[in-house]
């Protein structure tokens, strides 16, 4: 501190440095510039003294890789600098994520309040799986805002949701949600994987903790399934007694408090010493590895994917085949203006839009495109499309889509990074096929 | 554990093990704005290798009740008299940052009561930017920023934390910013740059003393910690290569294995 020039801003590395570095140093891996995949299950300890103080949280370092793996260590160190978060828990999808992250939370006895529009995976993990483990949900429309607060019990423990529904696209208020979950003393988990950092940080506009599944625009290549949780440091556990496993004495580690102990980091030591013991869905060295290249070029994969989804937003409003479309930048759509603040670098790459001729022109259409990708996925660099009523919520009774905001003539596009000439020339062969059937009933 | 000094509830971390008062003490003392919590990959093996520990928060911050101390004269006192509280007659002092002059005010003023002292990234005198001092003291928390990107040493800015999954910029910005900047940082901040009596304190100084430096801090230079460390008789020096001034995060490792030497030898628990 004895520097007497002028301050200037802090040097620390930004975005772009950040997805390329962060969370290794090459002079403590033989000089590997690329990070290395450390293919092990398990490492020496020096001696009995060293094992002890690893199992007692006494120093930091790898015991198991059920529970920590330098390779993925990487990973979580670069998504936690990336979201502006003070620690992260990678897992072996998104899903585990968000399991260990509510069992981490809750106990059986507890509630959660969970946005509607969702994942079909999940939104099936809150309605009928947690209940089995004595933990309930109570859905509520993304865009109801008061909702949230009015469907807050005692023994709520956290509000869920995808800031952009899938797949909908509809949007939570994610600041107006988070006060109102901080008024109860309760923390905001956001499901941010269809922005990535690149497109927002909800830490920012006051989310507690971040779940992406890496598989999708983090990792972005399709290659790799991953998870994450990432936390935010904010959140006062001790500021009530909603959270006891996160403030008082642990037996499982010699009566340790999480809270007192870890203070900004507490939820995902918790989630990493009981969860990842306990459950164990560890993340592969060598799926780490993939994402982090991946993440390499996050910013550069996102800008191509933002890019291409407005041009074929522009190309369906326009299209006679299209009933409707939405994506947050389109100038009607509901959240326009919010979007424009929560997401300025872009507006994401998933658009869902309705074809006219119902499901049965949604199958034909489907079922002729070949450059776009049939499957159950997003956030590929190549382009996906699915039917969700007939794919991934087909799960769901008729009740439950329409309450999700689903409709049988929905179509969800991921747009990739091709040529967007091509993207469109592809499309055009499906809504040529789609138009047959009405054609001909038509005569 | 909290309890109580001068009738204000403290907060010490007591490294996840009951206090037990037939252990010798070692008192951790936090940097400027920070908390118990830079003390965990140290404090915590103390604790369960036959001492009992005190990481605190100082007064105002942390979990600690009560406001931050304007001088470092008055934490030094407030720091012998958390040792009264806890029922010792001696302890050993670690200090880190602003916690070294703290800690070296402390060991000059009641020479019997503190048995080792150990110092990182400790200077006799911490003159503050005049700029920062002024962010701080404004409540911005580009004050927090700057901190966070001089205390971290060119390896520390990429990370590479002991504990997987953290990350330390983000992790130690967090801490700083737990309580008001305005009344932890700055108070503290003030209270460095008002501070003068480092090296005549120092040259008091007859204990066993160790100084963990590092090549790359910028806030507490090399320099300014051997000048230190010249000052108090038969004083070790410990420089730590490519690490900053968060050394007990950024080479958690290091640090505990020489601190972990320097207090065993001269400082040992109880042999029961």
């Amino acid at each position: 501190m004895s520097d007497k020039k002028k301050v200037t801003n802090p040097k620390t590395y930004k975005f772009d440095t950040l997805s390329l570095h962060a969370g290794y140093q090459p002079h403590k891996n033989a000089g590997s510039r690329q990070v290395p995949i450390y293919q092990t299950t398990s490492y020496l300890f020096d001696d009995v003294d060293h094992a002890a103080a690893l199992f007692n949280l006494e120093r930091g370092g790898h015991i198991y890789s059920r529970i920590s793996n330098p390779t993925v260590g990487v990973l979580e160190e670069r998504v936690a600098a990336l979201e502006g978060g003070t620690a992260a828990l990678a897992t072996s999808s998104g899903m585990s994520a968000i399991f260990l992250t509510v069992m981490t939370l809750c106990e059986a006895g507890d509630h959660l309040v969970v946005s509607s529009q969702l994942y079909g995976g999940t939104v099936n993990l809150f309605r009928l799986t947690l209940p089995k483990f004595g933990i309930k949900c109570t859905f509520v429309k993304p865009r109801d805002t008061e909702g949230f607060k009015k469907a807050i019990q005692k023994n709520t423990k956290g509000i869920f949701g995808e800031l952009v529904g899938n797949p909908g696209n509809e949007l939570m208020n994610m600041p107006e949600i988070a006060k109102i979950a901080h008024d109860a003393g309760i923390p905001l988990i956001i499901d941010a994987t269809y922005q990535t950092p690149y497109l927002c940080k909800p830490f920012e506009h006051g989310a507690d903790i971040v779940i992406h599944s890496l598989t999708k625009w983090m990792a972005g290549h399709g290659s790799s399934m991953a998870g994450i949780l990432v936390e935010g440091g904010k959140f006062d556990w001790m500021q009530n007694d909603k959270f006891p496993t996160m403030t008082k004495p642990y037996e499982g580690y010699h009566g340790l408090s999480f809270a007192e102990e870890f203070g900004p980091t507490a939820f995902t030591m918790k989630a990493r010493a009981e969860g990842m013991r306990d459950f164990g869905p560890c993340l592969s060295p060598q799926n780490a590895w993939n994402v982090l290249q991946g993440i390499e070029t996050l910013s550069v994969r996102m800008k191509k994917h933002c890019l291409n989804a407005e041009e074929m937003v522009k190309y369906l409003l326009n299209h006679e085949s299209v009933a409707w479309v939405s994506h947050p930048s389109v100038p009607d759509h509901p959240d326009h203006d919010l979007a424009k603040k929560l997401l300025p670098n872009g507006r994401g790459s998933m658009i869902a839009f309705g074809i006219k001729g119902g499901k049965d022109a949604g199958v034909a259409f489907i079922n002729n495109v070949s450059l776009a990708s049939h499957l159950a996925n997003v956030g590929d660099t190549r382009t996906l499309v699915i039917h969700p009523a007939s794919g991934t919520h087909s799960q769901m009774d008729e009740a439950t889509l329409k309450f999700a905001g689903l409709s049988h003539d929905m179509i969800r596009l991921s747009v990739g990074i091709e040529d967007i000439d091509d993207i469109k020339n592809d499309f055009e062969v499906g809504f040529r096929a789609a138009r047959k059937p009405r054609l001909v009933s038509n005569q | 554990m909290k309890f109580k000094v001068n009738g204000q509830e403290v907060y010490a971390s007591t490294g996840g093990r009951p206090f037990d008062k037939n252990k010798p003490l070692i008192v951790f003392v936090h940097g400027s704005g920070l908390t118990h919590m830079t003390w965990v990959l140290q404090a915590r093996y103390f604790a369960f290798h036959g001492y009992s520990v005190l990481a605190l928060d100082l007064p105002g911050h942390g979990l600690s009740g009560g406001k931050s101390l304007k001088s470092i004269e008055d934490m030094a006192v407030w720091i012998s008299d958390v040792i009264d509280s806890v029922g010792y007659k001696e302890a050993s002092l670690v200090g880190h940052s602003q916690g070294c002059l703290v800690t070296v005010e402390c060991t000059s003023r009641y020479p019997n009561k503190i048995k080792t002292l150990s110092l990182m990234g400790g200077a006799g005198a911490i003159p503050m930017n005049p700029e920062l001092l002024s962010l701080a003291e404004n409540g911005d928390p580009k004050a927090v920023d700057l901190m966070m990107d001089w205390a971290h040493g060119p390896a520390g800015h990429f990370g590479g934390h002991p504990v997987p999954g953290l990350y330390h910029i983000n992790t130690g910005g967090m801490l700083a910013k737990s309580r008001t900047i305005k009344e932890t940082l700055a108070v503290d901040f003030r209270a460095c740059d008002n501070y003068k009596n480092g090296f005549e304190a120092a040259k008091k100084i007859k204990i066993p003393t160790l100084s963990i430096l590092a090549t790359d801090d910028k806030m507490c230079p090399v320099k300014e910690g051997k000048k230190l460390a010249d000052l108090i008789e038969g004083s070790k020096v410990d420089i730590i290569d490519n690490c900053g001034h968060m050394m007990l995060l950024e080479e958690a490792d290091r640090v505990l294995k020489v601190l972990k030497s320097f207090i065993l030898d001269n400082y040992p628990p109880n042999k029961s």
